[in-house]
């Protein structure tokens, strides 16, 4: 018989146990507050539509923070202006459940406007309910986003004056922009006949989130006679009199018709595959045994330097991925940022037979320098009997010490002539471990397809590796 | 106790203790039974009251009233207790 | 188990869904992105969720939101970033939220550099938001310590209901090692404060505000009593040669990686030094720290910061033994070598 009778909804507390006041059974609401008349509207459409074990309500920073004292339901009480982020994040948590953002206008047109476009425009499949009474209530009676041209605030005690403030925000007709939302209207706590409009809109935005039809905005004007400092019954008047030729009712946006009932999808735990989805090596691979290299090549640290695009940091990857294979220790680092986007690359990398210390590399014993300014830069670093490869093609000025092991070599030319210059880095993979014998063949050609994406070029990359270790067994015979 | 054919006649009960006097029920109320009663109540307000006799039932008071317990009202036909 | 070169900032996305977070709310930046693009790769093909925020403002608030929830949630981002997620953080050290937080540090102020730093110590270990609380920092030096730390994050987030961040540098998040990924866990403890959009739900509240003075004081002495407990459980840290050791270097993050090759070569000369390495900068190893200090002759503290952690060195060491420090800043990394000579000097002062 609940239609014909009227009462304190179902979906409030019978008690306000949440509220610090020794009165526990009334709001903490102003006498002729907009809120409670909207908290009624919006408990009544919970009652009604029996979602009340399944909603969770956001209650933000303003008048509507003590959300949670009332609504029996579900309650998240979160920062400032944050409650659309917030109520995004529970909700992917629980696709099944009811988000309501409840929100003044200080909350959403001020501090949360980004959060409140944002999640408006990822059509997240929340209920948005707004309440506009163009005045900060719960702060004292400050400047609004939607304080009226010429209305006084204790912030704005001239009254708005646009060259200063700006204009009032109209909130509906700019989400009404976007895309993704749903329904958008405007409605007013006005006379008897409005408030039912508000009403149906409550119940509107709510039936759209329960059929998960997305994103639903209602902007409620609503009085604040503390705020404005009238009596209830002549803020009512003020409202109708001035509030609405800035924010004239209506709906905005209302797709709620062509867009089809959806199932809730919900969240569900499992960890089925999940070695194989997130790409994990299959216990089985074992690592290589190998010949350790001469005393002089053992526990290398490299720095590889070049040009952005000469697939320096590739080559590091793949020493790196191959040693790791032979059971060594490895570490690399790149230089890393907008230095990547052309200009100069370098990366550092470690084999070690223990564990390894330093990652970076700042005395290295083998050089890789692919060009001129590399050389130059990092020449004086290597230590002292170390190896210093380059490009024999691209580096016009070799290096000068004569305490280190030398390897020139025209790998770039070496490339062209297998059709792909971008392969040169492989040619020099090629030579230094033909040359130290860190590596054989077959370990880094066991760590080609880890990092090349497109398996039509491991022939390729396979030949470059080849031809590098070719030219040094030419060099040494 | 109602009888259980029903309330012969709507009403309106104003639960005095929860009323913040603000008037918009006594404002809006298209039969003007609500008045604005002389006494003060616990929250130092003067509640609202009614006159005992032409409530429609309309609900127009219901939501216009801002206290989610502070008003409630009874159409006619209802079976049932009032609620506590 | 076979092991997989990965990038640290991805070791930490596999460890994280292995230790069953399926929700991640983030913003790109350098050189914490790879985090957010792992988690948005993988996400999704674990049944989880991946959402790009528009700001670190709104990501740490929908992660408010979901960690409300009876389910595992994270963040990351870098120096800057985090100075904008410190609002949201005292919010959830308010409300008791269980999250995990990266922090792949880079060079400040400002928007400084993308170069690794560790100069977020001071607003991740002593609060950086308002309010009197304390998050658990965990500071790899590894790419392994990238997975293995933040799966254990994962469980102290939970096991304390406290945030839990991953304060690792730019090098850290960086860096590609060897990472030997352990068996995903089947399931998580239920959170039985949390909401689950059941009937339940309507006794369950997720708050940070407690208007009364005499309650929000109790909460603060709940919370203290909270951290008081972690403070005596969750230390955690790495000794490398420190039983003989007449100098001792303290360094986390990449230095500690540093500090072991500068070790190594003194070492090798036979000088007595050894390193030691705060794993849990939050809770600080104080009292080891205090310990060594009655055989230790000094101490050399070396940070990428202007001199962050090394109070807590001095705080925990109470003057009783010489603390020495070195730094670089902006982006710069000292060499194994420009230690070396520190300890040098210090040696043979």
């Amino acid at each position: 018989m609940a239609e014909k009778r009227l009462s304190k909804a179902d979906s409030f507390y019978k008690v306000y146990e949440r509220t610090p006041s020794a009165i526990k059974d009334v709001t903490h609401y102003c006498p002729g507050c907009g809120h409670g008349v909207l908290s009624k509207l919006i408990a009544e459409a919970i009652d009604d539509f029996g979602i009340r074990e399944r909603t969770i309500f956001m209650s933000p920073v303003g008048c509507s923070v003590f959300g949670y004292y009332y609504f029996r339901t579900g309650n998240i009480q979160c920062a400032h202006g944050r409650a659309p982020a917030a109520a995004t994040g529970i909700k992917r948590a629980y696709p099944e459940s009811i988000v309501i953002s409840y929100q003044g206008d200080g909350d959403l047109a001020a501090i949360g406007g980004n959060e409140i476009i944002q999640a408006a425009n990822r059509g997240e499949n929340i209920t948005v309910f707004f309440v506009n009474n163009a005045i900060y209530g719960m702060t004292g009676g400050q400047l609004a986003p939607t304080t009226l041209i010429g209305q006084k605030t204790t912030t704005s005690p001239f009254g708005r004056n646009p060259a200063n403030e700006g204009y009032p925000i109209r909130v509906s007709e700019m989400i009404a922009t976007l895309e993704a939302p749903v329904y958008v209207e405007r409605v007013m706590l006005g006379d008897a006949k409005n408030t039912n409009k508000v009403r149906r809109a409550v119940r509107k935005g709510l039936s759209n989130q329960i059929d998960n039809k997305g994103f639903s905005l209602i902007e409620v004007l609503s009085v604040c006679p503390s705020g404005w400092k009238m009596t209830p019954v002549q803020a009512k008047q003020w409202m109708n009199d001035f509030m609405l030729k800035q924010f004239p009712l209506g709906v905005y946006r209302d797709r709620s018709e062509e867009i089809p009932v959806r199932e809730s999808q919900r969240h569900v735990f499992s960890v089925d595959g999940i070695r194989d989805k997130l790409e994990l090596p299959k216990s089985g691979e074992q690592t290589m045994q190998v010949e350790k290299p001469a005393a002089e090549f053992m526990n290398p640290r490299l720095k590889l330097a070049g040009f952005g695009g000469q697939g320096i940091l590739m080559l590091g990857l793949m020493l790196a991925e191959a040693g790791m294979r032979a059971g060594y220790h490895v570490s690399w680092i790149p230089s890393y940022g907008p230095e990547m986007r052309g200009g100069t690359a370098n990366c550092h990398v470690n084999l070690s037979e223990r564990r390894i210390g330093s990652p970076v590399v700042s005395k290295p014993t083998v050089l890789v320098a692919l060009n001129q300014p590399s050389l130059d830069k990092f020449e004086s670093e290597v230590a002292p009997g170390g190896l210093i490869i380059y490009d024999t093609a691209l580096v016009p000025n070799p290096p000068k010490r004569k305490d280190v092991k030398v390897l020139g070599l025209p790998a770039t030319t070496i490339a062209d002539e297998l059709g792909n210059t971008r392969i040169a880095n492989m040619v020099v993979l090629g030579a230094y471990v033909g040359y130290s014998r860190i590596l054989p063949k077959e370990v880094v050609f066991s760590a080609l397809p880890a990092l090349i994406k497109r398996k039509n070029l491991l022939p390729l990359n396979e030949l470059a590796v080849e031809k590098g270790m070719e030219f040094v067994t030419r060099m040494g015979s | 106790m109602l009888e259980a054919v029903g309330l012969v006649q709507a009403k309106v009960v104003v639960r005095e203790d929860e009323c913040k006097g603000c008037g918009l029920c006594i404002a809006a109320c298209p039969e003007n039974v609500l008045f604005e009663q002389k006494h003060l109540n616990r929250l130092g307000y003067h509640p609202a009251g009614y006159t005992g006799s032409g409530c429609t039932g309309c609900g127009t008071c219901f939501y216009q009233c801002p206290e989610p317990g502070a008003i409630a009202v009874y159409k006619k036909g209802y079976v049932g207790e009032e609620v506590a | 188990m076979a092991k997989q070169l990965i990038k640290g900032n991805e070791a930490i996305v596999k460890g994280a869904i292995l230790a069953g977070c399926r929700f991640f709310f983030g913003y790109p930046i350098t050189p914490a992105s790879e985090v957010a693009e792992a988690a948005a790769y993988y996400m999704p093909q674990v049944g989880g969720t991946f959402i790009q925020a528009e700001s670190e403002v709104a990501s740490i608030n929908m992660v408010y939101g979901a960690a409300a929830g009876n389910v595992r949630v994270m963040t990351a981002s870098s120096s800057p970033g985090i100075s904008l997620k410190l609002e949201g953080l005292s919010y959830c050290a308010g409300a008791e939220l269980p999250l995990v937080l990266v922090d792949i540090m880079r060079a400040g102020p400002g928007l400084g550099n993308i170069a690794p730093e560790q100069s977020d110590y001071n607003q991740i270990v002593k609060g950086g938001g308002h309010g009197n609380y304390k998050v658990i920092a965990l500071g790899p030096n590894c790419a392994q310590e990238m997975c293995d730390l933040t799966m254990l994050a994962f469980d102290l987030a939970d096991k304390y209901r406290n945030p839990v961040v991953i304060l690792a540098d730019g090098f850290i998040g960086q860096m590609e090692e060897p990472v030997e990924f352990p068996e995903a866990y089947a399931s998580f403890p239920d959170k039985p404060w949390a909401l689950h959009a059941n009937a339940d739900d309507e006794h369950r509240l997720i708050t940070s505000i407690q208007l009364e003075p005499e309650m929000l004081e109790q909460h603060n002495i709940h919370l203290q009593e909270k951290y008081r407990i972690i403070s005596e459980n969750e230390v955690r840290y790495e000794d490398y040669m420190v039983d003989d050791a007449e100098l001792v270097l303290i360094g986390y993050g990449v230095v500690s990686r540093i500090l072991q090759t500068v070790v190594d070569d003194l070492r090798a000369e036979g000088k007595k030094v050894g390193m030691l390495r705060p794993v849990s900068l939050w809770p600080f190893p104080s009292a080891h720290i205090a310990e060594l200090g009655d055989r230790v002759k000094n101490f050399l503290v070396v940070e990428l910061s202007n001199g962050q952690m090394v109070d807590d060195v001095r705080l925990a060491l109470m003057g009783k033994t010489p603390v020495h420090f070195y730094n670089r800043m902006g982006g710069m990394v000292p060499s194994p070598e420009e230690i070396y000579a520190q300890v040098k000097t210090i040696w043979e002062a």
